[in-house]
């Protein structure tokens, strides 16, 4: 028999390992996948793996792949921050939609005007609007003791509501012959969220996720709120001798994570996707907590992570475009990685000792 | 003028997969296990159901098979959480991902034909919703009446302490997190053989979003599921119910009301257990969390 | 090796790019983007069903492909960048949430040809195409009104948008001529395709005492609560053949290859141009699919008589005198509703007492 001894400190080694020995085990279980479905095995992941990176539309892809993996990096790296405390935020999903929304309102209520004002009073009304949807589940929390996994989950339900009510009411577009959704944002300059550098595909977004990971880095390892966060996941009690007060953690977690989702959302609406539809969320809160766990709840582990699930989604589009793989067998495969991903990531945490030895 | 029993009749088989599907998340999280992967569970028993009811010719096969691929897929869930110790957000939002691509992927054959007809049971009333409901006491009798119930609700409520009174952590959860996926995968079931009655990608739209809501408004009781999944489903009856009585509704409003209701059901009984210290009704201490036995 | 072959794919690919399509020996590569899954029995079933029709008609001249379950938005305009960049000179974007995608992409690619599916905007490489679904909903209508015991009729209406709405009022105005005591009960789903929530709105009409139910939305869940209550129904947007010879009596079919096959010679032949185009039953585009026994022969007879008027273009469903549901005067006698009308209905006729939500 084998048993699991947990590590002191998490392995750098197998830090490093296991995501490869993941990726390299999907890659072999896709391809057995792929061949029982009659495709090509290698041509596969080869597609999905390499094409967007250096195949023949690369150019394109590449840059495609900071638009994919910005608002997940973004929103990840906010929700790390509070997991390593303990406090689990998993409703960032409204907090990106209601940010959406909230942000989406300010441009829509200042058309047609152009100014520059607009635009950073849009990301500020986004970052404001996840925030507040935020610090429902840390108010209710510190005041009531109401779980805030839960409650953040619930207003998930109500945000994708109050999105559907605005795209076919308030914010429905006058101009758009009774079809539901808003004024598109790319078509109001003083509102759009567009490409800096032609080609990059960097949008604010893009930058925003860059920020956020090199701050999100730094409060970590440096700034005294990150040893804060530390010893409360790790040990609440001594957390709370040693000065944390419990309830002012909670409320910075869940408002950060917050604020950082709705600024997702924002540069969501104004950019890529341009309009406030009832379809405004698209599971981007969801998919960035795998991409937190995923990566380790590092700053640096998010980013790669976040670009790998761009990866696979870009990948996967191609391998349907060049090889008719039906969209149901790429998402399989996703599925695949993210539960080798999250098994091998045992390894890091726990030694495996055969039984008996000490 | 709107006829209540004729609103009931709805509702009761309108909320026939929420509450397979509750029922099963109950048991789940009463262990401590908080299981995203419902959709994942449901869309697999819904397709698995439906092939073996169309093959054999008999619906009850279809639903027996049906909580067994349920069961079958949730154990992907259980090696992740109880073996590998991965998160358990994290590794249910995989399931539900993993579980609609699968059952797009096998599903293909069966497209465009239709489920066999299911016999009415007592007082016209589907076979299996009659089971739904019948699941409720029982549901309700395992947990307070059985010594196996009392493990479970300890397991859930702190698995250390549970632990060191010498019940298996692991072996308890993985057998709720088992029935939990049967319970969807019938819940699925129902929805692709005795509503639609054909097999389409997709087509369980939410239902598990929904069963993980009515859980938290049940404060974690069987009834309260029964009560949830008779809220969240008699919303949605009720607002087309109007809507074909052209009564003026606001639809998005009241369909977001069940998901308010749910947050102030979850705050009240927080608060009655923070601030009086009376136990029950919260949520199982240890939900979510992962239990490694140190020796 | 396997370096190799890559390498070897890739300049293959890129020739395929340099290589003008019109060359005789290389085919026209065509694209479709999906908002659903193939598998989904209605919407994109319709579209991939013509699609295939394409190749069948062209063989070797033309080369498809498709990606499907595109969400509308920024990933939209990812995919018709994709398929662009693959080569594809005709696209066919078949969802209406892919307008601006359709109208961003279209304008980084001249030389390529889009076809968006249900817009409103043009250009000169973009063309639209909608289908009169109305024509084929005055004759499921006239079968309804003859068909109904109860004088009541149910429609399940998606979202409250023109094209629904034409259906709505379509239906009512000939079940109307056929039966005047016919009432129309409305009930929307706000969703394309939600089987449990479509089976509730079916059972929520039949409990108002509807006995025929109409519907805008695309799985088989209304038929078969219509078949426990003893009702009859409409196959739509597929032939739902399933459910022959009761409850479905008759279906509405969307029938996109008539239009397909037509454009796609025209980009083989070189004579493609933009314009928009809204085809009905007389082209073939909306099929009124096998009307069963068990409706009378006679209004069997009925039925298909006003389907080859209106085929013919002898007949228009929106014919004077209509008034509106306020009571405001809409079309005078003997006048035809113009097609700007239609395209941004938004109120309900005459004897509809149902209010179109807001």
């Amino acid at each position: 028999m084998i048993r699991l001894v947990p590590r002191s400190t998490a392995s750098t080694f197998w830090q490093v390992a296991t995501p490869v020995m993941a990726v390299l085990a999907t890659m072999i279980a896709g391809g057995v996948l792929f061949a029982i479905m009659g495709h090509d095995p290698v041509t596969a992941i080869r597609t999905i793996f390499w094409d967007p990176l250096f195949g023949p539309a690369a150019a394109y892809s590449r840059p495609q792949l900071l638009v994919k993996a910005a608002p997940l990096i973004l929103i990840a790296s906010g929700l790390a921050i509070g997991f390593r405390a303990g406090i689990w935020n998993i409703g960032a999903e409204g907090q990106y939609i209601i940010g959406g929304l909230t942000g989406g309102a300010v441009a829509l209520a200042a058309y047609p005007s152009e100014g520059a004002w607009i635009f950073p009073a849009m990301v500020i009304a986004g970052a404001a609007g996840g925030w507040a949807w935020g610090m429902i589940p840390a108010l209710l929390r510190n005041w009531f003791g109401a779980s805030e996994i839960l409650v953040s989950l619930m207003l998930v339900y109500v945000a994708q509501r109050v999105a559907a009510w605005m795209a076919f009411g308030p914010m429905k577009n006058p101009e758009g012959f009774g079809f539901p959704g808003s004024r598109n944002l790319q078509q109001y300059p003083a509102a759009s969220n567009p490409e800096l550098i032609a080609g990059t595909g960097a949008h604010w977004g893009v930058v925003a996720a860059a920020v956020a990971v090199l701050v999100t880095w730094v409060l970590v390892s440096r700034h005294i709120r990150g040893f804060h966060i530390r010893a409360a996941g790790s040990a609440p009690r001594a957390a709370r001798f040693a000065g944390v007060n419990p309830a002012t953690l909670v409320a910075f977690c869940l408002g950060l994570s917050g604020a950082l989702a709705g600024m997702a959302g924002l540069f969501e609406v104004a950019g890529p996707a341009g309009q406030i539809t009832d379809k405004l969320g698209t599971g981007y809160g969801f998919t960035a907590i795998i991409v937190a766990f995923l990566g380790r709840l590092h700053p640096v582990g998010i980013l790669l992570a976040g670009l790998l699930l761009a990866l696979t989604y870009i990948g996967g589009e191609l391998a349907q475009l060049t090889m008719q793989l039906p969209a149901a067998t790429v998402q399989v495969f996703q599925g695949m990685l993210l539960f080798f991903l999250l098994g091998f990531d045992v390894l890091t945490r726990f030694r495996i000792q055969r039984k008996g030895q000490s | 003028m709107i006829d209540p029993l004729s609103v009931f009749l709805l509702l009761l088989s309108a909320s026939t997969p929420i509450l397979f599907a509750a029922l099963g998340e109950l048991i789940a999280e009463r262990a401590g296990i908080l299981n995203l992967g419902v959709e994942g569970m449901m869309i697999t028993g819904a397709l698995a159901g439906f092939a073996a009811a169309y093959a054999t010719g008999n619906p009850f096969i279809g639903f027996l098979v049906a909580a067994l691929a349920g069961a079958a897929i949730s154990l992907l869930y259980t090696v992740l959480t109880q073996v590998f110790l991965a998160n358990q957000v994290a590794s249910g939002l995989a399931l539900t991902l993993f579980g609609l691509g699968l059952a797009a992927m096998f599903g293909k054959p069966f497209e465009g034909v239709k489920a066999p007809p299911m016999p009415d049971g007592p007082f016209g009333i589907n076979w299996i919703v009659w089971l739904g409901l019948l699941m409720v006491p029982v549901i309700w009798w395992f947990l307070n009446r059985t010594r196996r119930g009392l493990i479970l609700r300890a397991v859930g409520e702190n698995h250390e302490a549970a632990h060191a009174l010498g019940y298996d952590v692991r072996l308890t959860r993985t057998a709720a997190i088992a029935f939990g996926g049967a319970m969807a995968g019938i819940g699925g079931a129902f929805i692709s053989i005795a509503t639609v009655l054909q097999w389409t990608e997709g087509m369980t739209a939410g239902a598990g979003w929904i069963a993980l809501a009515i859980v938290v408004f049940s404060s974690w009781t069987a009834f309260g599921v029964l009560a949830g999944a008779w809220l969240f489903g008699g919303v949605t009856v009720l607002q087309l119910r109007l809507q074909a009585a052209e009564v003026d509704v606001p639809v998005q409003l009241l369909s977001m009301a069940p998901y308010l209701a749910t947050i102030i059901v979850l705050v009240l009984i927080s608060a009655r257990q923070t601030y009086s210290r009376k136990a029950g009704g919260a949520a199982p201490g240890s939900l979510g969390n992962n239990f490694h036995a140190l020796r | 090796m396997q370096r190799r072959t890559l390498l070897a794919s890739a300049s293959a690919i890129l020739m395929a790019l340099a290589v003008p399509a019109m060359a005789q020996d290389e085919p026209l590569k065509v694209g479709f983007i999906y908002v659903g899954p193939v598998g989904d029995g209605g919407w994109t079933f319709q579209h991939d069903q013509a699609r295939q029709a394409v190749e069948a008609e062209y063989g070797d001249r033309v080369e498809t492909t498709f990606i499907e379950s595109v969400p509308e938005g920024a990933d939209a305009e990812r995919a018709l960048t994709q398929l662009a960049l693959a080569g594809n000179k005709l696209i066919f974007a078949t969802s209406f949430g892919f307008m601006d995608p359709v109208m961003n992409v279209a304008a980084k690619f001249p030389d390529v040809k889009f076809e968006h599916a249900t817009g409103y905007k043009q250009a000169e490489n973009v063309a639209t195409y909608d289908a009169r679904f109305y024509e084929g909903r005055a004759v499921t209508g006239t079968i309804a009104g003859h068909m109904t015991k109860s004088n009541k009729i149910g429609y399940i209406g998606s979202f409250p948008i023109p094209e629904v709405i034409q259906g709505i009022n379509s239906s009512y105005i000939h079940a109307k001529k056929v039966n005047p005591d016919v009432e129309m009960k409305v009930v929307w789903a706000y969703s394309w395709f939600d089987p449990a929530k479509e089976a509730d709105a079916a059972s929520a009409l039949l409990a108002e005492g509807v006995d025929v139910i109409l519907q805008h939305t695309d799985s088989t869940a209304p038929l078969a609560k219509a078949q426990e209550a003893g009702a009859i129904g409409f196959g739509q947007a597929s032939d739902m053949a399933a459910f022959k010879p009761s409850p479905r009596v008759a279906s509405i079919i969307d029938e996109w290859s008539p239009y397909y096959i037509k454009r796609v010679g025209q980009m083989l032949d070189g004579t493609w141009e933009s314009g928009a185009s809204w085809a009905g039953i007389g082209e073939g585009e909306v099929v009124i699919g096998e009307i069963t026994d068990a409706v009378p022969a006679e209004v069997k007879a009925e039925a298909e008589a006003l389907r080859d008027k209106i085929g013919a273009g002898k007949y228009h469903p929106f014919t004077g005198p209509l008034n509106k549901a306020d009571g405001s005067e809409w079309l005078a006698e003997g006048e035809t509703a113009p097609d700007s009308d239609l395209q941004s209905m938004n109120f309900f006729v005459e004897g509809i007492t149902a209010q179109i939500p807001q």
